[in-house]
């Protein structure tokens, strides 16, 4: 295992290790310390690395993630896991603004709260919250699925396309276009999966209620001509 | 972008690393914002006024202000810090300005009070904290300041802090929308400004609600009803310390609290320096929510 202290090694060391790791390396292993909240922390990777960050990290840690297992032993600033491909990238304490945003593929889980725009125009990835999100959250979202053990903020899923939304607790309010589904036997499967490869074991599927689009907005409504 | 930061302090022990903690703090944030810096420190209150005079002349405005305010009646300190001085009298705040007004039309007083010291500058934090020898200055609170400017010209008054009321500060993050019509709504009311900057309206804003009594609590949630925009607000008072975000919050803040400090910064890295920040709480401050915190109150 390599371990990177970034009290005193520059960041672009880390992460050019990280995207030179060669195919079928069996060296694969990252322990990152001393974080201090520094921006980027391994982006970019596309190799099946592990990385252990051992503190709270600024923004776009994990950001393009392709393969990649990072874990973050404290907080994340915004847009962590931006755009991640495919993956797994685990957030131990809370997460800030636009977790997720416009991820295509692999697993998010942040243990603690995640803040605004959780998942904004998410487009495949999978994302489960064991605390709360706040406002705006899945804006767009146009497919995957956002899974929260807590509660949403205001305008949850608004303009939403077929991004899937599950939510254990209260939803401040709604998005346009976004509202309550019918949670059946295909859904509570789903996210049955979902909670256990996020380890969130001491909940059940059937404590949430599923969100998803009205599919109003997908056209242009002549009856909406006066509104713009 | 912009980067802000502010320490209100709990524990009296800290008091005399309060300028080196937040200049630390302000240095850390430096790559949001290489236009101009800005601190503001609430040292003791000692029953004097104090007034932060700024000039781009210093030798010549202040080397005989002490004399000259003596000729005039009045009885007053003068310490000349780089491009700034701090006149410390019992005089009335009122007199020092007509004064300043009258014999030195070019002088800008930054800001008054009990208790409050405004340094800033054009340069980078390094730059402006050297400058002004904040590192050794002590305090209960401190707010400060990096900009990126984006409403108007990077001029030292252009800089942050903005303060328009005795011991009141206000370093902002965003932009505001309305600001020129909320300006001429508060020149009406009596208020007056030096700049052009959206930021300073906020401030007078906040002066002109506290004015009418209202605490700065209250005055907060005002603004997020009065003023348009993207912000990030801290604000000092003479015993109080107050954060607010707009509704939409896309401006980054992130706090920090234990039983020594209650701590802002832009970033999580501003942080990272302070006394038991990894048993600290630390959260991301809501959206449209107002948080303050205030000396008097707390005894």
């Amino acid at each position: 295992m390599r371990v990177f202290d970034l009290a005193t090694t520059p960041l672009r060391e880390l992460n050019s290790a990280l995207h030179t790791v060669a195919p079928g390396a069996n060296d694969t292993s990252f322990e990152v310390v001393n974080p201090r909240g520094s921006h980027s922390v391994a982006v970019g990777i596309d190799k099946p690395v592990t990385v252990e960050v051992k503190g709270s990290v600024g923004y776009y840690c994990a950001g393009m993630n392709d393969g990649g297992t990072i874990t973050v032993h404290g907080s994340a600033g915004p847009g962590v896991a931006e755009n991640m491909m495919s993956g797994t990238v685990v957030i131990e304490g809370d997460a800030s603004q636009y977790a997720g945003a416009t991820g295509r593929g692999g697993l998010l889980v942040i243990k603690g709260n995640a803040a605004s725009r959780c998942g904004i125009s998410m487009k495949g990835i999978d994302i489960v919250v064991h605390g709360s999100i706040g406002h705006m959250s899945a804006f767009m979202g146009q497919s995957g699925h956002l899974v929260v053990l807590g509660d949403a903020g205001d305008a949850l899923g608004d303009s939403l396309y077929e991004a899937k939304l599950f939510v254990r607790g209260t939803v401040k309010s709604l998005g346009a276009d976004c509202v309550q589904k019918e949670m059946k036997p295909k859904h509570l499967k789903l996210l049955a999966e979902l909670l256990e490869k996020a380890g969130a074991t001491d909940v059940k599927p059937e404590e949430f209620k599923r969100y998803g689009s009205a599919r109003k907005l997908y056209n242009f409504n002549i009856d909406n001509a006066d509104a713009y | 972008m912009c980067g802000i930061v502010g320490l209100f302090l709990k524990d009296k022990a800290l008091e005399p690393k309060l300028g080196e903690l937040l200049s630390d703090m302000l240095i850390t944030m430096t790559d949001r914002g290489p236009d101009s810096a800005g601190i503001a420190i609430y040292g003791k209150a000692d029953g004097k006024t104090k007034v932060t005079l700024q000039s781009a002349e210093p030798d010549q405005d202040f080397r005989q202000l002490a004399a000259d305010l003596k000729a005039a009646g009045i009885d007053a300190s003068v310490t000349i810090k780089s491009t700034h001085a701090v006149v410390e009298t019992a005089a009335d705040i009122a007199d020092i300005r007509a004064f300043i007004t009258a014999s030195r039309p070019d002088v800008r007083v930054m800001g008054s009070g009990d208790s409050v010291e405004i340094y800033k500058e054009v340069g980078l934090p390094k730059d402006v904290v050297a400058r002004f020898g904040v590192r050794a200055m002590s305090g209960t609170h401190g707010i400060g300041h990096t900009r990126m400017a984006t409403e108007s010209a990077v001029t030292t008054l252009g800089a942050h802090p903005f303060s328009t009321g005795a011991d009141q500060c206000l370093v902002h993050n965003g932009s505001l929308s309305n600001h020129n019509n909320l300006r001429r709504e508060l020149i009406r009311e009596g208020m007056t400004f030096e700049t052009q900057n959206d930021s300073e309206v906020a401030a007078a804003y906040l002066t002109a609600e506290m004015a009418k009594g209202k605490d700065l609590g209250e005055a907060l949630e005002g603004a997020l009803d009065d003023l348009d925009g993207f912000f990030t607000f801290v604000v000092g008072t003479k015993s109080g310390f107050g954060v607010v975000r707009d509704p939409i919050a896309c401006k980054p803040a992130v706090m920090a609290e234990t039983d020594q400090y209650v701590a802002f910064g832009s970033e999580y890295r501003a942080l990272v320096n302070l006394p038991g920040i990894e048993d600290a709480r630390v959260w991301e401050p809501e959206p449209a929510t107002v948080y303050f915190w205030d000396h008097e109150k707390a005894a």
